[in-house]
């Protein structure tokens, strides 16, 4: 096990450097100087322009500035917002928390229906039940999710009046200092009454924009491992022991389709975090998904750098972590050669 | 045991059908997949002969007709079919010179992607060692950042145009097309056939495109079928997103956009374009059902 984490590990080191390799050449890429960029259009003396080359170490050769670069990203220096001048760690880790809850929100929305629906699709072979199901999940892995969020919008937030169209909390009744950064934590803890259910509300179509394709995706694939797994010995010889048939594909079965199951969930992360950037902008979520969006509408380059540089790591992490998951749930993949 | 002459005679068994029609009897078994077929051809048709089938010019705006409602809803009127949108331009014409834009995306990302993806693939894995190793290193980065992420990140380096969003989404579908060659020609490559081929003195070339890659095409196909609804909805998110095909250009992610403002005084301005992705999209992934089930033995009956 110990052999396999090191190599894991060893593994993203080269897709490290070659993302920070990435990011310190788009920011070259991008049309403009990044000084005319910085100072704007009223221009500046030719001796001011040499200082801030200096300062800003653009004298240096290429692949000292690459050095550089790479160095004050390992001491965790992912440059400054030109727009608010504010780190973009600071700014990232602000905003990150509303994208993680609304994230794991989705992720568990699309857990708690996808293994179930796949299981009864699965139990009910060619049957209606199945037939129907994975028509909807066809149709729900095939939606354009920033289309489906306006239709909720207009159906349950303008026609019904049940949720409401856009934000985490309404900041008119309810204002708390954040704590956590999590919504649903912090209006728990404020006290306020009704400050929750509020929270609870602002995250309902967010969750089930975000979670529609996650959700499709694991209907799918519950259905067909499950498929796989029941046509085993085992379950065979459960079912001849005289259980009944909910136990041995409740316990038997089940147990043995997840793994397929884990994986897809894991991979589920970069689609998640990109569908956020739709999400988050039709319903005006203050994540880091808008940020971005943002932060390119106003040429804030050093941002979306930063942006990218951090969204990308946290994906190659939890793909780390998903890989060690998985190596620890299926022996057969932690002994492999 | 009784004698031979006691038997009926033997009935000589038909010929196997070949290829083609063993692939359209296994395809056609799959009722979803047919009629995805079915819609998607329809949709092509569509997108082809847009200039005949369309009304009106989809640029045109109509000074007087602006906002009207669908054929069936009171204040239509029957020159516009579907309505008009903000400006009054007419919505049929525009969803049908979309249906061109969306396609010819989805076509040109994923013949680049089929030609890159054999390339790269291939190359990988004949040649090993250190370019198999660089070749996969860069597709995992791409797959590190997230779709939609990366292309924005691309976009803000060459701009926002057609062109543009053709080349971002075919980068970051590339990994899964790389992949995909390289592991069915890996797996190829130790069956007895390709030995026997590399023992007659067939140079390395011809082995390559002549001799395997026809036996790694079953997958590749499928995964054509499906990366082409996963580039027709990652353009229109960039369309969307104000970063892909730019007004007044009918692109249907950018017509949802665009139609933001009147979402809630003239829902349908809003339906139509995302009701044209979603069953163009859901066609295609139908059929790609169909054809994995068919071209994938393994999975046939599942």
């Amino acid at each position: 096990m110990f052999r396999f984490l090191l190599k894991r590990l060893a593994l993203t080191i080269p897709t490290f450097i070659a993302l920070m390799f990435i990011t310190f050449v788009m920011i070259r890429l991008v049309p403009g100087d990044p000084i005319e960029v910085r100072v704007g259009e009223r221009g500046i003396s030719p001796e001011r322009l040499e200082q801030l080359r200096q300062e800003m170490g653009l004298d240096q050769p290429v692949w000292k500035q690459f050095l550089d670069y790479a160095s004050s990203l390992l001491q965790g220096e992912f440059g400054t917002s030109i727009v608010s001048k504010a780190p973009v760690l600071q700014e990232f880790l602000t905003l990150f928390p509303a994208t993680l809850e609304l994230t794991l929100c989705a992720m568990l929305f699309a857990i708690i229906l996808g293994v179930p629906a796949g299981v009864i699709a699965a139990s009910r072979r060619g049957g209606v039940y199945d037939q129907s199901l994975m028509g909807l999940a066809l149709t729900g892995y095939s939606m354009p999710i920033f289309w489906w969020g306006l239709i909720l919008i207009l159906v349950m937030s303008n026609t019904l009046g049940l949720t409401p169209v856009s934000g985490r909390v309404d900041l008119i009744k309810y204002y708390y200092e954040p704590v956590t950064g999590f919504m649903l934590i912090d209006s728990l803890l404020s006290g306020q009454k009704g400050a929750f259910w509020d929270a609870v509300h602002h995250l309902i179509l967010p969750t089930i924009v975000l979670g529609t394709v996650p959700l499709a995706v694991i209907a799918r694939m519950t259905r067909s491992s499950m498929l796989e797994v029941l046509e085993e010995d085992y379950v065979r010889t459960a079912r001849a022991k005289g259980l009944s048939w909910t136990r041995v594909v409740g316990v038997h079965a089940l147990r043995n389709a997840l793994i397929p199951v884990v994986t897809v969930i894991g991979l589920q992360v970069g689609g998640l975090l990109a569908g956020a950037v739709l999400t988050e902008t039709i319903f005006s979520w203050p994540g880091v998904g808008k940020w971005l969006i943002e932060s390119i509408n106003r040429r804030d380059y050093p941002a979306l750098q930063g942006g990218i540089m951090l969204i990308a790591s946290i994906v190659i992490l939890v793909n780390l972590i998903v890989d060690l998951l998985y190596g620890l749930i299926n022996p057969r993949i932690r002994h492999a050669k | 045991m009784p004698s031979d002459a006691a038997l009926p005679k033997p009935v000589t068994a038909p010929a196997p059908p070949g290829p083609v029609r063993a692939f359209w009897r296994a395809f056609r078994e799959n009722r979803g997949a047919v009629i995805g077929l079915a819609v998607v051809s329809v949709i092509f048709l569509i997108a082809i002969f847009a200039n005949f089938l369309a009304p009106h010019d989809p640029m045109e705006q109509y000074r007087g007709f602006t906002k009207l409602p669908p054929f069936w809803m009171e204040g239509s009127d029957p020159r516009f079919l579907l309505g008009t949108d903000a400006v009054g331009r007419d919505m049929l014409s525009r969803l049908m010179y979309g249906a061109r834009v969306s396609l010819f995306i989805g076509i040109a990302v994923m013949a680049v992607s089929m030609l890159a993806g054999i390339a790269l693939g291939l190359t990988a894995a004949f040649f090993g060692g250190l370019i198999d190793v660089m070749i996969i290193r860069v597709m995992d980065l791409i797959m590190a950042i997230p779709s939609l992420v990366l292309a924005i990140l691309i976009i803000a380096i060459i701009g926002p145009n057609l062109t543009n969003t053709i080349v971002a989404v075919t980068i970051v579908g590339l990994p899964r097309y790389v992949r995909l060659v390289r592991a069915s020609a890996l797996a190829e490559l130790s069956k007895d056939y390709v030995t026997a081929a590399k023992v007659s003195g067939v140079r390395k070339f011809r082995l390559m495109t002549v001799t395997v890659l026809p036996n790694c095409l079953a997958p590749l196909i499928v995964q054509a079928a499906l990366g082409l609804s996963d580039a027709i909805l990652e353009a229109a998110g960039l369309g969307f997103l104000g970063l892909g095909a730019q007004p007044p250009t009918p692109e249907w992610g950018a017509m949802l956009a665009d139609t933001r403002d009147l979402m809630l005084s003239h829902p349908w301005v809003m339906a139509f374009p995302g009701l044209s992705i979603l069953t163009t999209v859901l066609a295609i992934n139908l059929m790609g059902d169909g054809l994995r089930d068919a071209l994938d033995p393994r999975l046939r009956r599942s």
